[in-house]
């Protein structure tokens, strides 16, 4: 993981890709959101999504794996390095999440993160605060899933203003 | 309107909501059964830290997640679920208590979440619901947007989520006539 300082606007990160299997789609809705377009073929064909779509929570905790694992990543790398190693903070949340289109069963979708913007922690010095716009595309080059998200980011050097 | 508008009762800190409703077969919610207001408050549900460890495994494993030493270090200062996790079981606490029993089209997204307090081990937790707006979709008539913005609560009564949502529910108009059709 990057420090603040390190970060500028428009970088962005391929996070890679995931793909959506019947069963997955149904492990999850059988968990946390079984609307019946989520668990039946038959079901999800006859509703407006037009086939067996994955849960909107299961497409964004995807998205939430794939960043993990990219930030996982860039630690190893940096530590490789022999650089310090950056530990990003909780988040505060995120807004303008968008379900664009269905993730339908057999869908391979590609996730990506882009910063969006970048500001200091008023209560906080030792943290910056980033927004990024995770965003997931289709197979068919479609974009299916955007958010703006915010983390806490820590500062290299948190004294030097 | 054609049809008189349905009250819908729904019992405050029960966690038997779906039961209440499919002792009424034909009872489907629509969209006439969301006028903005508050609409129910539901649970308890018990988080147990197994099944928070387990989604964190899946979706979101960071240490602060998984590892009680570095979740200590952590800004949460102790062990904490995932912000998605409190997400999935908002929505399936949602689903238990009314969105199973309602012409549901589903969602367009999610206009903002707000994680305000760490999910901790065993936490009973409470969801309350308000609806802040219902309007007829512009583009598909036979469907309303029912905006929510529901909250979940742990035994505390300390707030550790908001989120605001709109979901499309078809109107009873509409559900008519696809059983006509």
């Amino acid at each position: 993981m990057r420090f603040f300082e390190d970060i500028e606007i428009g970088q962005r990160r391929e996070l890679g890709s995931f793909t959506f299997t019947a069963e997955s789609i149904k492990t999850f809705a059988s968990q946390f959101d079984p609307q019946r377009f989520h668990l039946d073929e038959e079901a999800g064909r006859k509703s407006l999504f037009g086939g067996l779509a994955a849960s909107g929570w299961h497409v964004g905790s995807v998205c939430m794996k794939l960043l993990v694992a990219d930030g996982q990543r860039q630690a190893r790398e940096a530590a490789a390095r022999g650089e310090p190693v950056a530990v990003w903070g909780p988040s505060p949340g995120f807004r303008e999440l968008r379900w664009i289109k269905p993730v339908l069963a057999g869908d391979t979708i590609s996730f990506a993160s882009e910063v969006h913007s970048l500001r200091l922690s008023d209560k906080r010095p030792q943290w910056g605060i980033l927004e990024g716009r995770n965003t997931g595309t289709n197979q068919r080059g479609q974009l299916v899933f955007s958010l703006l998200a915010t983390a806490f980011v820590p500062r290299r050097n948190p004294g030097a203003g | 309107m054609s049809h008189a508008r349905r009250r819908v009762e729904i019992p405050a800190n029960s966690g038997h909501n779906q039961a209440r409703f499919a002792a009424i077969p034909d009872m489907m919610l629509t969209f006439e059964d969301f006028p903005p207001g508050h609409f129910g408050t539901f649970g308890p549900r018990r988080v147990t830290r197994g099944e928070m460890l387990a989604f964190a495994a899946e979706f979101d494993p960071q240490p602060m997640h998984l590892d009680e030493a570095a979740a200590q270090r952590s800004m949460l200062k102790g062990l904490s679920g995932s912000g998605w996790h409190v997400c999935a079981l908002m929505m399936r606490m949602m689903c238990d208590s009314f969105i199973g029993r309602t012409a549901s089209l589903g969602s367009p997204g999610v206009n903002e979440v707000r994680w305000l307090a760490p999910l901790r081990p065993d936490d009973d937790l409470t969801l309350d619901v308000e609806v802040t707006e219902a309007r007829i979709s512009r583009s598909r008539p036979d469907t309303g947007i029912v905006t929510f913005k529901a909250a979940v609560s742990n035994a505390a009564g300390q707030a550790l989520c908001e989120m605001i949502s709109p979901i499309m529910v078809a109107r009873r108009s509409g559900l008519t006539a696809e059983r006509e059709g």
